[in-house]
């Protein structure tokens, strides 16, 4: 079990797709255009990351080496195509707004990614594990962005307009709800010494609550800046939330609880790694003489 | 004699130039410009360019504290960024939108990429062109009492030369951002900058050239000096092609490079122009450009003295 939650903690946190490991990037800077947009994305890679991370752990001992990336390719595309006619089925509207990109799911490089790397090589229920950390990571990552490019873009948070009739009480209850947040994290930061993965988390969702509730406050008169629902925002958007991420890697190093570095490459495989271009291989000798050592 | 054989390491010769100093050379030749634009439209102007500048000044000094950097707002090139955004906002602009696109250009295109020097396109370019995105009903709202609302630009494009009194233009009496409407107080300004040796006429002969011939040969009026005039004179290409092409940092050093570098320039605005869905496209041709440089510098690199190029060695 320790295991698995390890896996959990690794997808949402240690390696982030959207954040530390960059990977994804098309869909990220695509559909985050709202909130509702990047939540559906997420969710739908997920479930896709999900089954095919099952999927290729339980077949893994058949496949044969020489052919398995078509292998897993004609597992995931299967698995993406159910998903196209479900949402297209129940979820329509989700479907139309997000469209090609569903189909493009198959050669998202997180799926594959994850495939190779480690479900080829786990059992069942650690690799199933791992799907759910990573996909709820991408998801996470893909509503954070989507939910800053809808508040300063649009002036609407998960598609309700903040600029109603009742804009101020809307404001008011947003700015206390992200203070009162923002300040129990900021307290148990202080009381461990030390800022952890969910203190974190709060104190980011607190920061974009209070850009909601300026928005808010400021109703019908809040100009919208529209270039954040159009392509450059998503790259202003990722760029400095990427940044906020390496702030906070900073300064958890300096509090002495150093928020261990993406490996990335936990397995060795250079094909299928985001940052075989960085290590060039040096990575895997390195957490090899790591573990002699201790 | 002694003195004859001492030798020093370079440089042996030191120009008097300093950042400052141009900067300086820039903002009096923008002068003309800048009181036009607050004589057409009005203290809004006056106020706008005030506001812009300070946003520019405030968040170059206000970053480098944070980053623990050298003050460098005493080169007076955040001055002459906000000046220059200024100069291509309608006069109509909230103020706090002229904030926001002055932050942008300090901090996102100039400081982020390691401050003057380093920026890969031009800050108060990248600016507008981030306004214009950002708030685009406001960016092409150019109301004001005297003078209809739409641009001489956008008045061409719907109903021909016929539409634009090109004499207004030249002087300057038309609707457009505060400073792009005067091309003749844009024209003192340069000839005073290439007098005092600052900007050459490389980049914007060659850019105003191409551009000519662009629109004799696509814009559908063939040689109609009247046309010609007009689109010269209409819009922001005077004030880009002697103010923003020519800016040091984002253009060519190379020579060869330069005339490449108008070459491109004309033959985007007139695509932009002609072709684009708006009537305006100087300041995208220029940012465009500007992420050319590298290669264009590249291609241009002049032989040196004695040097013999590959593969005619053995000729």
């Amino acid at each position: 079990m320790k295991q698995n939650m390890e896996r959990l903690y690794n997808g949402i946190i240690k390696e982030n797709p959207t954040f530390v490991l960059m990977l994804g990037m098309c869909p990220t800077l695509a559909v985050t255009s709202s909130a509702i947009n990047g939540l559906g994305m997420g969710l739908s890679t997920t479930v896709v990351l999900v089954l095919s991370n099952l999927l290729i752990s339980a077949f893994r001992k058949i496949i044969p080496n020489g052919v398995r990336v078509p292998a897993f390719i004609v597992i995931v595309a299967s698995l993406v195509t159910m998903v196209q006619f479900i949402m297209e089925a129940y979820t329509p509207s989700l479907s139309k707004s997000l469209g090609v990109y569903i189909p493009l799911i198959v050669v998202n490089c997180i799926i594959l990614g994850r495939a190779e790397s480690y479900a080829s090589k786990h059992s069942v229920v650690p690799s199933i594990f791992d799907g759910i950390g990573m996909g709820l990571g991408f998801t996470l990552g893909l509503t954070l962005i989507g939910l800053v490019r809808e508040v300063i873009g649009a002036g609407k948070i998960f598609d309700i307009s903040l600029a109603s009739d009742n804009h101020l009480i809307i404001g008011i209850v947003l700015a206390v709800v992200a203070v009162i947040l923002i300040a129990v994290c900021v307290c148990l930061a202080v009381k461990r010494s030390g800022m952890s993965a969910i203190t974190v988390l709060g104190i980011a969702a607190g920061a974009i609550l209070i850009i909601a509730a300026v928005v808010a406050l400021l109703g019908p008169n809040y100009t919208a800046i529209t270039i954040f629902v159009m392509a450059p925002g998503a790259f202003l958007v990722l760029a400095i939330l990427v940044a906020v991420m390496n702030i906070i890697r900073e300064l958890m190093e300096q509090s002495g609880k150093p928020l261990a570095k993406a490996s990335g490459c936990l397995t060795g495989d250079c094909a299928s790694c985001g940052q075989s271009a960085l290590c060039s291989g040096k990575g895997v000798s390195a957490a090899a003489d790591e573990k002699k050592s201790e | 004699m002694s003195e004859l054989y001492h030798v020093s390491s370079s440089p042996h010769v030191r120009s008097k130039d300093t950042t400052s100093r141009i900067m300086l050379y820039v903002i009096l030749a923008l002068l003309p410009t800048s009181i036009f634009g607050i004589y057409n439209f009005g203290y809004r102007a006056l106020v706008l360019i005030l506001v812009t500048i300070a946003s520019c000044v405030a968040s170059e000094w206000i970053y480098n504290r944070i980053v623990h950097k050298k003050n460098t707002i005493n080169d007076l090139s955040a001055v002459v960024t906000g000046l220059l955004l200024a100069l291509n906002l309608p006069a109509t602009l909230p103020w706090w939108q002229a904030v926001i696109g002055g932050v942008f250009a300090i901090i996102v295109v100039k400081c982020l990429f390691g401050g003057l020097g380093q920026n890969f396109m031009n800050p108060a370019l990248g600016a507008r062109c981030f306004l214009l995105i950002a708030f685009a009903a406001n960016m092409v709202e150019f109301d004001i009492d005297s003078y209809s609302g739409a641009t001489p630009l956008a008045l061409m494009r719907e109903g021909g030369v016929g539409a634009v009194n090109t004499m207004d233009m030249l002087i300057g009496k038309t609707a457009g951002t505060i400073g792009e409407t005067s091309a003749l107080c844009i024209i003192i300004g340069a000839m005073f900058l290439i007098l005092m040796g600052v900007i050459t006429l490389k980049i914007p002969a060659t850019y105003i050239i191409t551009f000519v011939i662009f629109i004799t040969l696509f814009g559908g009026h063939g040689l109609d000096a009247s046309y010609i005039v007009a689109q010269l004179c209409g819009g922001g290409l005077m004030l880009g092609a002697f103010f923003m092409a020519t800016d040091y940092v984002t253009s060519p050093i190379t020579p060869n490079g330069q005339i490449l570098f108008g070459i491109c320039l004309g033959i985007l605005t007139g695509l932009f122009r002609i072709f684009g869905a708006n009537a305006e496209g100087v300041s995208f041709a220029i940012i465009l450009s500007n992420l050319l440089v590298p290669i264009i510098e590249k291609i241009t690199v002049p032989r040196a003295f004695g040097q013999v190029r590959e593969g005619k060695q053995h000729e």
